[in-house]
């Protein structure tokens, strides 16, 4: 009960109740530096299972030790990619990915983000939208280049003052 | 004499107990006389806020202090310091304990919490009186929340009977100087972000926000994001020298509990200058500073409910996480409600084209929060795909990158334009005309880095070369500022002096990020492992360095026994440094941990780690890892964290506020 509140409780912390070193060993590496590097990349993908967010090859549990085994295995024997995680998967199935598969459970995830940005898109462009259109109204009150039309009707409207003026100055 | 030393002790944490309680009832006071006297205009209740905030941080101070003195003098007869203390533990770490905890570390917070009511009772003699009232009702509001929470599921007072002979020990990994501080820069952080929280639901009660108001929230949020900058890159350093593989960042739900309110917090920094300095966005900056405070709490109740372990561990003990879940939806469900009554009725008087500085700072607020709510995503839909028995899915690194990434490239792009283009309306053409000597520097450091690691991955490219367009660019936008090399020297150096620092600020804030980011590009791009057993003489190159093996020695440490390993490194024949990592296996709680060796450069870090004996002829285990420009990373955070408080000190923000806002800024200040 401690143990496990401690745990819980123990911190912000971060990955730590196995988070001590010696993940890889090297009598598990293959002499094949290309076909390591494969394993490394693959391992990277795989969820430890029992350790709190960690990929089996960060991890020193016995577990992630027999999977990182067991994907060298895979593909000494000549399997693809593909093939060593479609064999872990249907042996642990999908929450071994840390990377989630594409499929309808999982839409909401993969497309979330694209759609918040898509509604970000619209609701930036409406701002735009609305402030430009503001701004617009704004600067129409100040002095502004006026249209041929308008200076026609300003000009007509100065001769009508002029003439009032006139006629009230001789008033 | 013993009985007695035991009766003063009892004495001490009954009293901190005491004062932990006073403290609540305090702040419900806090609450009440403010809040109704700002409703009702009546000065003298309004006026009480003040000296409770005061009062409040006090007897949390005393309460804390007394936990404090529990841990020093061992008093194993406190649950808390028997669960996690032990006679043996070096004095700094038996304090450090005090927060290594849940209970402790809760008290923690609202220590701080109460601090900034306090700091903002002492510094807001010239806020407008209701406004400062209810500001302070509301911090306390959010207080009692986490009183009833501590006092009823998390009390750090609790006695065990009969008292232990010793404690359980610490975790040894915790007995750390970097872990020891990362907890408080974190809730400083966390915390910090309240007061953003108050003065907007303050603004939502008087119904109206001016310049006066986007002054006050600027600078606290400054301040709780150079302590939340701080506090992860303080974790993600520990995280790199204590895990023994070098690496920094693990898209770990804890992390992404700290580092959500750091994205909402960026966006809301950027859009309370619009507030500030062009009256508009105001209704938007309000949701930010909601919803910011909002994930600090939903990183505490992820952090602090256990339901990352599982949702069944949640749902089997649920004290704890079912409390701190019901304060989320009331503080952030109620929040809401009140924005969405009252937020549609705040009026923005300024006016911008998109092409402007305004559109430059949505910009970053629709990336800052699409990353946000994107990583809030990736968090919770494990736990909500299982509650709902969608089947259990990881959601790990891979698709924190996938995603995050994208978002994080059209940013940086944009980062360096948006501070050329002026407020209002501006000219794209013209600003990007300036940038030709970044865009040409951007391609060159593209086709070098191509040239030098083309087998390195493309991304690591990519980001090294947005890090050179994003640096530069700032440094000409400094140099066009200052006017260097159009007018005479001492009139630039004199426009340099004269640049106001929240200029500085964001110069420097940027240039961190470019820093950081370089470092990222390297340390995640170009990382070289050696993994190998290695006996005395044999030796190993990595990364043109040559690490010979010179043997291991076992030994004693305070609380621990070690093996430690010593590596000559040479380069070129020429010798380097000597790395001595360690093995520590702590008796107390029998756990090892690896005391990594790391020789930090300019260029890189050197980083070694010993592990197990292999065999009977003095052979270990050993790793071996070149993080190139790793450094650059930290730095760059320290810059950033740096360039906030250089903002902070901005004359605007320490003259203090006008009540009411005057004529329109100087020219200066509107270029800031």
């Amino acid at each position: 009960m401690i143990a496990r509140r401690f745990l819980i409780g123990a911190m912000l912390a971060w990955t730590f109740a196995t988070a001590t070193a010696f993940a890889v060993e090297p009598d598990e590496m293959l002499d094949d530096p290309v076909l390591e590097e494969r394993a490394r990349e693959i391992s990277a993908g795989l969820r430890c299972l029992v350790c709190q967010n960690q990929s089996i090859d960060d991890s020193n549990a016995q577990l992630a030790k027999d999977l990182r085994v067991l994907v060298r295995e895979r593909l000494v024997e000549g399997d693809s990619d593909e093939q060593v995680l479609d064999y872990v998967v249907s042996r642990y199935g999908d929450f071994v990915l840390l990377k989630p598969p594409m499929k309808p459970s999982t839409y909401l995830l993969w497309f979330g983000p694209i759609l918040i940005v898509a509604l970000g898109i619209l609701a930036l462009i409406a701002i735009f939208r609305q402030r430009g259109a503001a701004m617009i109204a704004v600067e129409s009150l100040a002095p502004a280049a006026l249209s041929d039309d308008e200076k026609n009707r300003l000009a007509a409207l100065l001769d009508e003052t002029d003439t009032i003026d006139k006629t009230g100055g001789s008033a | 004499m013993i009985a007695e030393l035991g009766i003063a002790e009892l004495g001490i944490a009954e009293l901190g107990h005491f004062a932990l309680i006073l403290a609540m009832f305090v702040a419900a006071a806090q609450v009440i006389l403010p809040l109704v006297g700002a409703a009702r205009n009546y000065e003298p209740w309004m006026a009480f806020g003040r000296p409770a905030a005061v009062a409040q941080f006090l007897l949390l101070a005393f309460a804390f202090g007394s936990l404090t003195y529990s841990f020093v003098v061992s008093d194993f007869s406190l649950a808390v310091v028997y669960q996690n203390s032990h006679t043996d533990k070096p004095l700094l770490y038996k304090i450090t304990g005090v927060w290594a905890n849940h209970e402790g570390s809760m008290l923690l917070w609202i220590l701080i919490l109460s601090m900034f009511g306090a700091a903002v009772a002492f510094f807001g003699a010239n806020l407008p009186p209701t406004l400062r009232a209810r500001v302070l009702g509301i911090q306390s509001l959010i207080a009692i929340g986490f009183y009833l929470f501590i006092i009823f599921t998390s009390n750090p007072f609790d006695r065990i009977v009969p008292p232990p002979a010793n404690g359980a020990g610490m975790n040894p990994l915790l007995q750390d100087m970097g872990l020891a501080l990362h907890p408080p820069m974190l809730y400083l952080g966390y915390v910090g972000f309240s007061i953003a929280f108050s003065f907007a639901i303050a603004a939502l009660l008087e119904g109206r926000v001016d310049a006066a108001w986007g002054r006050w929230v600027r600078p606290w949020t400054l301040a709780a994001w150079a302590f939340l900058t701080g506090g992860i890159a303080l974790g993600s350093w520990w995280a790199y020298y204590e895990l023994g593989w070098g690496g920094w960042w693990f898209w770990d739900p804890v992390e992404n509990a700290s580092f959500m309110p750091w994205l909402a917090g960026t966006a809301l920094l950027h859009s309370a200058t619009m507030v500030e300095k062009r009256d508009t966005m105001k209704g938007w900056t309000i949701f930010l500073a909601i919803v910011t405070f909002s994930l600090s709490l939903l990183g505490t109740f992820l952090v602090r409910s256990g339901v990352l372990t599982s949702v069944h561990a949640f749902a089997t003990d649920p004290a704890r996480g079912v409390f701190i879940l019901i304060l989320l939806i009331v503080v952030t469900g109620g929040s809401l409600v009140l924005f969405a009554m009252r937020g549609p009725a705040m009026r923005n008087t300024g006016v911008f084209q998109p092409v402007s500085r305004e559109g430059a700072l949505l910009v970053n607020n629709l990336i800052m929060t699409t990353a946000a709510a994107a990583v809030l995503l990736g968090t919770l839909y494990p736990l909500f795909l299982d509650a709902l028995d969608g089947g259990k899915v990881s959601v790990g690194p891979p698709y924190f990158n996938t995603v995050f990434i994208p978002l994080m490239l059209p940013m940086i792009a944009a980062m360096a334009v948006g501070p050329m283009l002026g407020w209002k309306r501006a000219d794209l053409g013209a600003a990007m005309k300036r940038l030709w000597l970044a865009f040409i520097l951007t391609i060159v450091t593209a086709i070098a880095v191509w040239a030098v690691a083309s087998d390195g991955p493309v991304l690591a490219m990519v980001g090294m070369a947005m890090a050179v367009w994003l640096g530069v660019s700032i440094l000409v936008e400094l140099t066009e500022r200052i006017r260097l090399f159009r007018e005479p020297f001492a009139s630039s150096l004199n426009r340099l002096v004269r640049t106001p620092r929240a200029s500085w600020g964001m110069t420097l804030g940027h240039l961190g990020l470019a820093i950081a980011v370089a470092g990222m590009a390297g340390a995640g791009g170009w990382k070289q492992e050696a993994i190998q057993t290695m006996a005395p003489g044999d030796s190993v190159e990595v990364g043109g360095y040559t690490f010979t093996f010179e043997g291991a020695t076992e030994g004693r440490g305070p609380n621990y026994y070690l093996t430690q390993g010593a590596f000559a490194v040479t380069r070129e024949g020429e010798p380097v440094v000597t790395l001595y990592p360690e093995n520590r296996r702590y008796p107390v709680r029998s756990m090892p941990t690896t005391e990594a060796a790391i020789h930090t450069m300019f260029t890189g870090d050197l980083y070694a780690v010993i592990g197990d004996p292999e065999g009977t002829d003095g052979a270990y285990v050993t790793r071996i890892y070149w993080n190139p420009l790793v450094v650059w990373m930290w730095a760059g955070s320290v810059i950033m964290a740096a360039a906030a408080g250089v903002s902070l000190s901005d004359r605007r923000f320490r003259v203090g506020v006008p009540r009411r806002r005057k004529a329109p800024a100087p020219a200066a200040a509107v270029k800031a």
